[in-house]
């Protein structure tokens, strides 16, 4: 794997949509049944009346199992109570289907529309055929077309088999407006089966005759397997199975998971600890620190830095790693069946876990089929497809059906991490405190780099999607000092915009303290003037970030003052494409803040389903406040010395503090959803901190 | 292998397993129960939530020993006969993200209400906080509660 999937994917929407809207849908291939009507891979209708609808992404929470189906069924016209969906697994049809990069609903809005556009006018077509009436006297509705001149009508069940034999229309209309499904708050389809223990999970799936398997793995990063004695633990209860799969791990494979459990604990496994044994989270700060930036490349600029004059102000940040953490543990399901090998995981990147374990197991692409289950939350966890390497060597090991499962503390302490970032911030501001000049150096590792696919401008291929820098200030300097780290790295939701944000926004605040000017006053000033910023490829809109930011003010009510001890802070950030901003209001308890109140605006374009981007701005506020809070993975002596919920602790609902989620109205394209609320968190709350102490932390976590 | 008797959801279930075995795997493995979920193993994050004997219990630190003879509800068995008032409730609320936590945390609720039929916010949130969601959906799980208890009092 040498090409980023993330970055991939992000290359492939900042290519805009001109591209897509000229692209051929796949077809189905061969249909299903001679009366089924499958105008493409995306839909199939029944002369019963179902409709359903694939869905080529993974569902970890974020909704898409409901919001791209409203997104086809938009376009057919079709009475919403009749869709039911089907999600597909790793396939060649549907283009790269990671699920990451908040760009599910951004990247498939243009062929579910075309999916959904192409089957109602051949549903049309086939009407007025029937009537022997022109296609324009005819319209549908409800999963009905009509012909209001003669008042006739007929059901799309009913047209499904004539409108098979009507030729797929290559550049079917869009709806214009008047929308019934798009920007309607809507159920999630997949709540009742979340509410009764019903929904299978990677974790609950189970084939006949299945394994159950735990593993070890060296704690110290990059360490290896030296010796291992299996003799005691084969004599443990339901084992049958002690053996090496890789030069890491031993693999333990039980009748229960339980077992496999304890035998593995009991497992005695002598580690080549490997050149790592000595690392440790001072150690790899100080590299930080001490690092030669000569090399620092730039990300964007504007003007020259260099000559600005004026007051200067400086500060240093830094962040830690973080773990991702997702509720459900890692596992996964695989069944090696010699020229075969099917594999059911959680994971976010199907098409990359089928191509990498194919190799390793000596098939084929082709003849490794991955079904996609549900994800117990993802947050980035699983663009990893470690779980599933695992799952498939070990099954052609002992040659039966086996299920991995990880533990919490394998979790923690094996997987991949948010990179550690240092970020160096100067700026000049004139006679009226205003900024002539601001750079921004940020020194770190850079995660595809770890992964071995190449820099985008000589930067993290990142970069492009996930930053941005809004504020027209005249001299600008964003740089990147790429440093390596033998801590494995992984895109943690919002990835690196969370420490561009923390870093830029706290900055800017420092700015506006520095001028004596109220912050958010300050930040609305340089956003006055309608710019639009080319940053790569995108254009970011200061109008847009303007708006956000006063939605969130006037929301929060930023003029009325507040009672007596509590206090606010602000911040604001465009990454993935769509713009947010936090207004966080805090008291300080004990010398700790206490976060009562967060009001958070986003515009991430024409909102598809409001109830989904009200649970995931929810989502967005206890995850990033948990970031700024608490989230540190810490390193002593080659290993991760966080283990469990006790000491990487999510906030719980005795912390969270009341939210309130405001959308801008908006009729552009979609834009990135899941990860555009977060990066505000962290600045907004240490701005809030700022505001009651006068203390400015510069340094995650807070409660570090 | 050890022979233990169960009362599950109703049912009467003989189990042939280690001692040792917490209930949660014997819940999920044995009897394919699934629906209540492994997250820690170490009773910090409440995903594992079933009632024993009426007791809100973590099933991953409860060995099947200890759960011998007694009555075990999980999320499978809450709503055996019509949805518990705490599942619409979660329904109209449009509680679940992931989902995953979700089983433990209605029947966290349940346990709650059960003792305190109109609990206030502040009795929620601490009745609750033993519960971790990763997605964040505590405003609505206090929503759905509120909703399924008929208000606060």
């Amino acid at each position: 794997m040498t090409v980023s999937r993330r970055a991939f994917l992000k290359t492939s929407t900042a290519a805009g949509t001109g591209l897509v809207i000229g692209m051929h849908l796949p077809s189905r291939g061969q249909a299903e049944a001679d009366t089924a009507f499958s105008p493409n891979a995306y839909l199939t209708i029944t002369p019963d009346g179902k409709i359903t609808i694939v869905v080529a992404r993974s569902e970890m929470g974020q909704g898409v199992r409901t919001s791209l189906p409203m997104i086809l069924a938009e376009e057919l016209e079709a009475d919403w109570k009749q869709i039911a969906i089907e999600q597909a697994g790793a396939s060649t049809v549907f283009g790269d289907q990671t699920t990451g990069g908040s760009a599910s609903v951004r990247t498939t809005w243009e062929p579910m529309r075309k999916a959904g556009a192409q089957a109602r006018e051949m549903l049309i077509t086939a009407a007025a055929q029937q009537w022997n009436v022109s296609p324009q006297a005819c319209k549908a509705a409800d999963s009905f077309v009509l012909h209001a001149a003669s008042g006739r009508k007929l059901g799309y069940g009913a047209l499904a088999t004539a409108a098979a034999k009507v030729p797929v229309p290559e550049n079917p209309p869009f709806k214009t407006g008047g929308y019934k499904i798009v920007g309607k708050s809507t159920p999630r389809l997949d709540t009742p089966s979340k509410v009764n223990g019903s929904a299978v999970y990677g974790i609950d799936f189970r084939v006949p005759n299945m394994k159950y398997a735990a593993l070890a793995r060296c704690e110290v990063m990059g360490g290896k397997v030296a010796d291992f004695d299996a003799s005691a633990v084969k004599q443990m209860p339901g084992v049958s199975f002690v053996d090496k799969i890789s030069d890491s791990a031993v693999a333990v494979v039980a009748d229960s998971t339980w077992n496999a459990i304890k035998a593995r604990r009991a497992l005695k496994v002598t580690w080549d600890e490997g050149p790592n044994k000595d690392l440790d989270s001072a150690t790899i700060s100080k590299s930080l620190h001490n690092r030669d930036e000569s090399k620092a490349v730039k990300v964007f600029s504007a003007g020259d830095v260099a000559k600005a004059e004026g007051k200067r102000v400086e500060a240093v940040y830094e962040l830690p790693f973080m773990a991702h953490a997702p509720l459900e543990p890692g596992n996964c399901t695989a069944h090696f069946r010699g020229t075969e090998c099917e594999v059911w995981a959680p994971t976010q990147v199907p098409q990359d876990c089928r191509d990498t374990i194919a190799p390793l197991i000596g098939l084929k692409p082709e003849q490794v089929k991955v079904n996609i289950t549900l994800l117990g939350g993802g947050f980035g966890r699983r663009l990893e497809h470690d779980y599933a390497v695992e799952a498939a060597l070990l099954s052609k090991a002992i040659n039966a059906p086996v299920k991995i499962t990880w533990t919490r503390e394998d979790d923690m302490r094996c997987s991949t991490y948010r990179p550690v970032s240092l970020h160096k911030l100067s700026a000049s501001l004139d006679a009226n405190g205003w900024p002539v000049a601001f750079t921004h150096r940020i020194i770190g590792p850079s995660i595809n780099g770890q992964k071995g696919s190449q820099p985008v401008q000589g930067v993290d291929a990142d970069f492009p999607d996930e930053c941005s820098f809004i504020y027209p200030i005249p001299n600008v300097a964003l740089e990147f000092v790429m440093t390596e780290t033998p801590v494995p790295l992984g895109w943690m939701r919002s990835v690196y915009a969370l420490q561009m944000a923390f870093a830029s926004e706290s900055f800017v605040d420092e700015l506006a303290a520095a001028a004596g000017k109220d912050p958010l006053a300050y930040r609305l000033h340089l956003l006055a003037k309608d710019t639009d910023i080319k940053y790569f490829d995108a254009t970011w809109h200061t109008s847009r970030l303007r708006s956000v930011l006063q939605l969130a003010a006037e929301k929060a009510e930023w003029q009325k003052p507040l009672p007596p001890g509590r206090h606010r802070g602000v911040a604001c950030f465009g990454c993935f494409s769509s713009y947010a901003a936090a207004v966080i209001e805090i008291s300080m308890e004990g010398g700790k803040p206490r976060v009562h109140r967060v009001v958070d605006a986003i515009d991430c374009g024409q909102v598809v389903n409001p109830n989904i981007l009200d649970q995931q701005i929810h989502s967005a506020v206890v995850y990033g406040l948990t970031n700024a809070l608490r989230a540190q993975i810490t390193i002593e002596k080659g290993r991760v010395v966080q283990s469990n919920f006790n000491d990487y602790e999510p906030l719980r609902m005795n912390e969270s503090p009341k939210v309130e989620a405001h959308f801008v109205s908006s009729t552009e394209a979609p834009s990135g959803a899941g990860e555009p609320p977060v990066p505000p968190l962290a600045p907004a709350l240490c701005n809030a901190i700022y505001a009651a102490t006068k203390n400015r932390i510069r340094k995650l976590p807070i409660q570090s | 292998m050890p022979n233990f008797t169960l009362h599950v959801n109703g049912n009467e279930k003989n189990v042939s397993v280690e001692a040792d075995t917490p209930l949660l795997w014997v819940l999920r493995d044995t009897l394919e129960l699934t629906g209540t979920k492994f997250g820690c193993g170490a009773g910090y994050c409440g995903a594992c939530s079933v009632h024993v004997n009426g007791a809100l219990t973590h099933s991953c630190t409860m060995a099947v020993s200890q759960a011998a003879g007694k009555n075990v509800m999980t999320i499978e068995g809450l709503g055996a006969n019509g949805l518990h008032a705490l599942q619409k409730a979660w329904i109209a609320e449009d509680v679940p993200q992931c989902g995953y936590c979700q089983s433990g945390q209605i029947m966290a609720a349940a346990a709650l209400l059960a003792k305190t039929p109109h609990p206030t916010d502040a009795q929620i949130t601490e009745f609750m906080s033993a519960n971790i969601c990763r997605c964040g959906t505590y405003d609505r799980i206090r929503k759905a509660i509120h909703r399924a208890a008929g208000g606060a009092k």
